[in-house]
């Protein structure tokens, strides 16, 4: 139990070699290791947020990308619609117009032909009556004498 | 037990615990040379300097091995001792403190080893005296106190000045009206720090291996039993078994509970020269 002094010298030396080993080979070293990690850990962090950020920004990106192609798609409908109203319009109008002329026409034909049957008959109605009139009257009407006074019998029809 | 059993044959308990408190050493009194604890102390450094080795051969700051693990676990512990108390910046304290602490750790493991082991080992091999634990012998509790100390006065006189340190000594603790007073508190103060850092670890691992010890010698009240019992007395073997069976519990109780002391006596050693030479840095004393 008594203290002795080559153990003390001994032990201290030990200690100091020791000190000296693990200041130079672990701590140094280890604490080198650990600053290091904490700087890639750090960036790692910086980076990942960063990336997030990014993200977000691209997201909002496509947001308004997205926003602007509906907006778009909307008009070109809008602009789509319109035309196709105004082409029905254009052809209702023209089918319209198209379907007055061709009524007209059809009346002006029908006109043309009533005034032309008219005229037949009335050329008939007149030979009719004229040789009615010579049936009824044969011998005392003169066909020339009477043919102006039937001719304007015949206009009067 | 059974050194403690093969004495019991011929030595009585005081001789087996003189047996075990005698050191392997040459030369006499204070100019003596404890062997065992200088090769327990070589060979426990040893192993520290080869784990530092094999760590940081392949040291990596991307995912670490287990190994690396623990060391960066305990360097970070101690670094953050050093700077929660160490006031400043000092490149030797955080490896000094590591140091104590694990090399006072692993002497004081050796307390946990089985107390007759080691002895009766050597003993076969030819070596008659053979202490294990090395803080239980005062050349290395006082070898660390007195590096510490030693440490302690380098850094007053640096930071203080050597006529600082003197000034410490002069008016401290009561002024200038109280010199003589000044010096001798002063003193006492500065001693008190090695002798209170040496004396707490080996007290502490001295009790403790004694302890191992006592309990090692319920063998002693044992092997008579078991004798007698060998020669068909039935009572005495009973006995011999409880006997027995208590050593092995007591055995095993304190040496759960011994795994609190030795770490907290490293512990403590580490922190209080960490006090210590943060106080030598402090300017105001």
């Amino acid at each position: 139990m008594n203290l002795s002094l080559y153990t003390l010298l001994g032990q201290i030396i030990t200690f100091g070699v020791l000190v000296w080993f693990i200041k130079r080979f672990l701590w140094g070293p280890l604490l080198g290791v650990l600053e290091e990690r904490r700087t890639r850990i750090a960036d790692g962090l910086a980076a990942a947020e960063r990336g997030q950020r990014e993200q977000k920004l691209a997201q909002e990106r496509a947001t308004e990308v997205l926003h602007e192609a509906k907006q778009r798609a909307g008009e070109i409908i809008a602009r789509a619609e319109r035309r196709a109203t105004e082409i029905l319009e254009e052809a209702k109008a023209e089918a319209q117009a198209e379907g007055e002329r061709l009524l007209n026409s059809a009346r002006a034909e029908i006109e043309r032909e009533v005034s032309k049957v008219k005229e037949d008959l009335r050329g008939q109605v007149v030979q009719l009556a004229v040789r009615g009139a010579a049936q009824v009257l044969e011998r005392e009407v003169d066909e020339q004498a009477h043919d102006q006074l039937l001719n304007r019998l015949a206009a009067e029809l | 037990m059974s050194e403690a059993v093969s004495h019991a044959a011929g030595a009585s308990p005081v001789e087996y615990i003189q047996h075990h408190l005698t050191n392997l050493h040459v030369g006499d009194g204070v100019a003596s040379l404890d062997l065992d604890t200088l090769f327990f102390g070589w060979l426990l450094a040893a192993a520290l300097v080869w784990l530092s080795f094999l760590v940081g051969r392949q040291l990596t700051a991307g995912t670490p091995g287990r190994l690396q693990n623990l060391l960066e676990a305990m360097v970070e512990f101690v670094d953050q001792q050093v700077k929660d108390i160490f006031p400043g910046r000092n490149p030797l304290v955080g490896p000094l403190a590591l140091t104590i602490f694990m090399w006072v750790f692993l002497m004081n493991a050796m307390d946990l080893i089985p107390v007759d082991l080691l002895p009766l080992t050597a003993r076969a091999l030819g070596i008659h005296h053979l202490r294990v634990v090395p803080t239980t012998d005062l050349g290395t509790t006082f070898g660390l106190a007195l590096s510490v100390f030693a440490l302690i006065v380098y850094y007053n006189i640096k930071v203080k000045g050597p006529g600082g340190y003197l000034a410490m000594f002069l008016f401290h603790p009561f002024g200038k009206f109280l010199v003589p007073v000044n010096i001798l508190m002063t003193a006492i103060e500065e001693v008190a720090k090695p002798v209170s850092l040496a004396l707490r670890l080996f007290g502490n691992m001295f009790a403790g291996e004694l302890l191992f010890m006592l309990i090692a010698l319920l063998a002693f009240a044992g092997y008579p039993l078991l004798l007698q019992g060998l020669e068909g007395h039935l009572g005495a073997l009973v006995k011999a078994g409880v006997l027995e069976l208590s050593q092995v519990l007591l055995a095993s109780l304190w040496s759960i509970f011994h795994i609190l002391v030795i770490t907290l006596q490293a512990f403590i050693f580490m922190l209080l020269s960490i006090v210590y030479l943060g106080l030598a840095h402090a300017d105001d004393h």
